[in-house]
């Protein structure tokens, strides 16, 4: 009776290893603590601050940071700072994290189907996965930035398309490990389909990694987003970007610094947060890569 | 060794291949085509654009044009800048020592310290050294290069006044030292990141080695232990980071692209932007595969090295 009673006890999520382990892991937690309070910050934020992000004021221009209720300052046009960065905070953050997700569904499904077929099609997928890695992409990406409309729907799939590839390689190697186990064999006696054993079988086993590459996609996609705004291809004017804020910064670095230091800091913030968060997955999940 | 080059040219050429159509295609897709920035110039009538695009043979179908832009390309001819007529490869020439300088210089710089921090992180494991590194390792691989090069030009050139804010020589005065009081603050900004890169992966090599059976005869023939380290653990932790600077190239591209812009270099990065802004394809073009080239040529460079310096790696 006892015993029926312990093996039939629900599993709760906080009894995991993996949980426990990402819970003691200090880095991590500071780094959730941080993005939390960030993306809460951007999502109420707006909502509180007594200014509106597209609010124009002459009368105010360039107010240091902690005048009257203007709490980093004001733009060249008056517009209040801590407005116009939680609205670039939104789109900045939607960015990142779409481009990651559309990013790992590609990446997953060329992993995938490379490390599960291999011969021909797995060498040609990775080849292709290599060549694009050993390209200098920033130069591709601002011409096709520069090319296309530069919407945010765009610039995140811009992004994604040059993002996948790190992850369409880690999953092709977990995939190609995983290949000849037991369980893979007993579902192709069983006569389960190729797709059926790829996405029903496999791949459940191999979220490990797809999980801390994901973490750190959205770090990479942030940062990357960052830098085609700020040269001014990325998202456009009127709406705000943590990148393109720092945009016109660069002209008034003497007279007004916080213009081109704050931005940046919250940049810096949510990116080390990420890279934060996928190491402390990466020793949960017990993932073993030797990228950074 | 010679059928290991030809395959590797062979793949290379064909990334170039798709490298050029795919950037053709792209500069083929902006609104206003080539010819964009004559289109804005109100005393250009219809026909003059007609002769224009007639003059220069945008008025052929795109693959045509491809091929004849290959084949010139092959001869050497990279076409000429819409800019001011000059040929591509000149205006390439005129910017590339400025690029090489600022990317060799924080090359080595990141070489050196990473070296050290990755070196020391693996001798000092779990010491208050080695996790302090791996944070900054991860803080500095989170910082935007360009907000780091402001915050540099706001702290060591508007606040304390130590290093210019830009440019890469006073006018006037071209002497080795203005050039690098001019250098140091570009190259540091732009080593930061691959000094957190180098320093990691340094560790992990360093750590490979120290595991390795050939330190434990060298511990037991007496060896001082830093006889050890520096003559059997660092030559051998070395190695993979000849591949790792052909892998980071691309990376230090980018950053150099950020890097010249912030301090207004004069380098291929800043050329890129502005031939991109001008819609001055042809260097826009040139750039691109002339990048490609670099990195390509990089990577091969430091795979024969390594086949040179490591005995046991045979190629081919």
């Amino acid at each position: 009776m006892t015993a029926l009673a312990v093996t039939t006890a629900p599993s709760r999520w906080w009894h995991n290893r993996a949980v426990h382990r990402f819970i003691s892991h200090r880095l991590a937690l500071l780094g959730l603590t941080m993005i939390t309070l960030l993306t809460l910050a951007c999502v109420l934020g707006p909502y509180l601050l007594p200014y509106d992000s597209l609010h124009i004021d002459l009368r105010a221009r360039f107010a240091p940071p902690m005048t009257g209720h203007h709490y980093l300052g004001t733009d060249p046009l008056g517009r209040d700072l801590a407005a116009r960065l939680l609205m670039a905070g939104r789109i900045s953050l939607l960015v990142g994290f779409s481009a990651m997700l559309l990013s790992i569904v590609i990446g997953t499904l060329v992993g995938v189907v490379a490390g599960y077929r291999g011969g021909w099609i797995g060498a040609v997928l990775m080849r292709t996965v290599d060549g694009f890695l050993s390209f200098p992409s920033i130069f591709l990406v601002l011409a096709l930035a520069a090319a296309l409309r530069p919407s945010p729907i765009m610039i995140t799939v811009i992004i994604a398309v040059t993002k996948w590839m790190e992850v369409a390689r880690i999953v092709e190697a977990e995939v190609r490990s995983l290949r000849e186990r037991e369980f893979v064999q007993a579902g192709r006696m069983l006569g389960l389909s190729g797709t059926h054993i790829m996405f029903r079988e496999i791949l459940p086993n191999a979220m490990g990694p797809i999980i801390v590459a994901a973490s750190l996609t959205v770090a990479r996609a942030i940062l990357l987003e960052a830098y085609i705004s700020f040269l001014g291809f990325g998202i456009q004017p009127p709406l705000p970007s943590w990148g393109n804020m720092l945009n016109g910064a660069q002209k008034y670095l003497a007279s007004a610094p916080w213009l081109a230091i704050i931005p940046g800091a919250a940049i810096t913030i949510a990116v080390t947060s990420f890279n934060f968060i996928g190491d402390g997955l990466r020793d949960a999940l017990d993932v073993r890569d030797d990228h950074i | 060794m010679r059928g290991f080059l030809l395959n590797r040219l062979s793949q290379s050429l064909a990334l170039l291949v798709i490298v050029s159509i795919i950037g053709f295609v792209i500069l083929s897709l902006i609104p206003g085509g080539p010819l964009s920035q004559y289109a804005r110039d109100p005393s250009m009538t219809q026909q003059d654009m007609e002769r224009l695009a007639e003059q220069l043979g945008l008025n052929r179908p795109l693959w045509i044009q491809y091929f004849d832009w290959v084949w010139r390309l092959v001869q050497g001819d990279w076409g000429r800048s819409f800019r001011d007529g000059t040929s591509v490869l000149a205006v390439i020439g005129r910017h590339i020592f400025a690029t090489l300088l600022l990317m060799g210089t924080s090359t080595v710089i990141a070489i050196a310290i990473g070296t050290w921090i990755g070196i020391r992180g693996a001798t000092h494991r779990y010491s208050m050294f080695d996790y302090l590194a791996t944070i900054g390792a991860m803080v500095a691989l989170s910082i935007p290069t360009f907000w780091f090069g402001l915050v540099g030009i706001y702290v060591f050139s508007l606040q304390l006044g130590w290093v210019p804010a830009g440019n890469m020589y006073t006018i006037g005065d071209g002497s080795v030292l203005n050039y690098l009081h001019h250098l140091i603050l570009p190259s540091v900004v732009l080593s930061l990141v691959h000094v957190a890169v180098w320093s990691r992966y340094m560790r992990t090599a360093t750590l490979d080695a120290i595991s390795q059976d050939f330190v434990k005869t060298a511990r037991a023939k007496g060896l001082s232990e830093r006889r050890i380290l520096l003559k059997h653990v660092v030559g051998n932790a070395l190695l993979p980071m000849i591949t790792l600077a052909g892998v980071q190239l691309p990376s230090i591209l980018t950053g150099a692209l950020v890097t010249e812009t912030v301090f207004t270099w004069p380098g291929m990065g800043r050329l890129f932007l502005d031939s991109l802004g001008y819609s001055d394809y042809p260097v826009v073009m040139g750039l691109l595969i002339f990048s490609a080239i670099l990195v390509i040529l990089g990577n091969l460079i430091a795979d024969i090295a390594v086949a040179i310096v490591d005995p046991r790696i045979r190629l081919g």
